[in-house]
């Protein structure tokens, strides 16, 4: 017990810590100014893709809802009438609803979709006051019409969709270019990201 | 009369704002240390933050448990707020060229009456932990009561070699000593004991057994909300400013100037001192985790006051001889 009480050297030793890591950098993303840049297959958001002629790629086939391990997709498929066809095959989703407190983000839902239409975005900024508000249904899902048709993740260039906004600064520990190397026990599996679709 | 109110009125207004940025730059200095910013929200880099936290303790509830005695549960704070105020009364901060001090009062017996009211300062920690009702607040108030009296002494102790080679209470008087020879080269000891003390008596990590929050949740202030706990608060960090003065007082050689730097005034070599000092409690803060009350016990009277009682007896025999 002597020895700690007068184990002074100890305690210069750690003031001399302290004072040293004033001066270290620090890691800090100061997160609402700065934005994390995420890997380009991050599971966000929702989307609903379009086909270039504008009409929803979805047909309302359900495989999603049954994929979906957390029960949060609900999709009500009707016919297309033929004189205005909302998807180009005989059905599309009269109603798609996705419950984002219950997703889980896990992307059962991308994989089971036999046309590319629902996809998981970037986007992860979704809080909000009230619990409906996070049952989205297509008029929020749905790409809009004047942006494009969507992009599948592994067309993305990099993590931040250009509609996320204010991204004052990307941190990153990826080069954007050359995507990132994917290493499992010290083996690399994969060193760049397939290229861009045309 | 109105010229020592209007000086009190400023140095109040002084002490209170240097309370605000020594809380804002605590919290940044601690940042740092943990390799965090520290608060940068709240105008810029921080700036605004006291005002909001001002602005956030004015608007809390003030709350009073069933348990406690209303009346020296409402007393308690202002006890320490004011015994925390009223040391400035005497601590000067410059002298004029005739030797007058820059102070609100030019007490022959400085010294003393800071003794005197920084001890009546602890009767705001253990009352409010008292009248609390309550066990936590009961268990800090009595560690603070104990912690108190085990520091106080080697801390006067402390002061006593510093008042011999002197020869005079008087704080201008103790500084003009300083000229030459600042009193910390030949109180070394008497320094490092006044350091560590100075630590205990301001109930600063790592002597907060009196808050210990892993432990006693707030201490004596565990039921206290709002400005209520905002007064002990105050007079925390006033009391550590305290401290800090008294120890450039004392030891670091008041307003005088190192190596004969005179290209600063006075005043600003005294606010450096007390700047540098009030910066290592912040790093000790950031530093060292709290000692266990056994060890804070045997180490104020088994080390502390032995140690302070053999430099007095050292301070006494030199200065018989010289």
């Amino acid at each position: 017990m002597r020895k700690q009480l007068f184990n002074v050297g100890a305690i210069l030793q750690g003031l001399g810590i302290t004072f040293k890591y004033m001066f270290v950098k620090r890691p800090t993303i100061e997160y609402p100014s700065i934005k994390k840049q995420h890997a380009p297959r991050f599971h966000g958001l929702h989307e609903l893709r379009r086909y270039a002629d504008g009409k929803e790629r979805c047909i309302g086939c359900e495989l999603c809802s049954s994929a979906c391990p957390a029960n949060a997709i609900t999709v009500i498929g009707a016919e297309n009438a033929p004189d205005a066809r909302v998807s180009p095959g005989e059905r599309h989703a009269a109603s798609y609803e996705i419950d984002e407190l219950r997703c889980i983000f896990c992307g059962l839902c991308e994989e089971a979709c036999p046309t590319d239409a629902i996809v998981l975005t970037p986007r992860f900024e979704m809080a909000d006051y009230r619990r409906g508000a996070f049952v989205y249904s297509k008029d929020r899902l749905l790409v809009p019409t004047d942006a494009g048709v969507g992009t599948p993740p592994d067309e993305r260039p990099n993590g931040i969709p250009a509609d996320l906004g204010r991204v004052a600064e990307v941190k990153s520990t990826m080069s954007v270019d050359r995507g990132y190397s994917a290493t499992h026990r010290g083996e690399v599996l994969k060193t760049e990201r397939k290229g861009l679709a045309g | 009369m109105l010229i020592v109110l209007v000086k009190s009125a400023v140095l109040l207004l002084v002490v209170v704002t240097t309370f605000a940025y020594a809380m804002l730059f605590e919290r940044k200095i601690l940042g740092w240390m943990q390799l965090r910013p520290g608060p940068n929200r709240v105008g810029p880099w921080g700036l605004l933050q006291p005002a909001a936290d001002a602005a956030k303790l004015i608007l809390k509830e003030d709350l009073t448990p069933k348990t406690a005695d209303p009346l020296i549960y409402r007393l308690a704070p202002f006890i320490s707020l004011l015994t925390a105020f009223a040391v400035y009364a005497v601590v000067p901060f410059g002298a004029n060229g005739d030797g007058s001090p820059w102070a609100i009062g030019d007490v022959n017996a400085g010294i003393l009456f800071l003794m005197a009211i920084s001890s009546v300062g602890v009767y705001g920690i253990s009352l409010g932990g008292w009248a609390s009702g309550s066990k936590f607040p009961l268990l800090g108030a009595v560690r603070g009561t104990a912690q108190m009296i085990s520091y106080e002494l080697s801390m006067s102790l402390s002061f006593v070699g510093v008042l011999m080679l002197a020869g005079t209470t008087s704080l201008t008087g103790i500084v003009n000593a300083q000229e030459r020879l600042w009193f910390f080269i030949p109180q070394a000891l008497g320094f490092i004991i006044y350091v560590i003390t100075a630590v205990a008596e301001t109930n600063r990590t790592p002597f907060d057994l009196v808050e210990a929050e892993t432990e006693l949740v707030g201490g004596f202030h565990t039921e206290y909300s709002g400005l209520r706990f905002g007064s002990f608060f105050i007079a925390e960090y006033v009391n550590m400013l305290t401290v800090s003065c008294i120890a450039t007082l004392l030891f670091l050689g008041g307003w005088n100037a190192p190596f004969g730097l005179t290209l600063l005034p006075g005043l600003a070599w005294f606010v450096l001192k007390v700047g540098a000092f009030m910066f290592f409690y912040m790093w000790l803060r950031a530093t060292l985790p709290r000692f266990r009350y056994d060890r804070l016990m045997t180490f104020g009277w088994k080390v502390l006051l032995p140690l302070a009682t053999l430099n007095l007896v050292a301070t006494a025999a030199w200065v018989a001889l010289h």
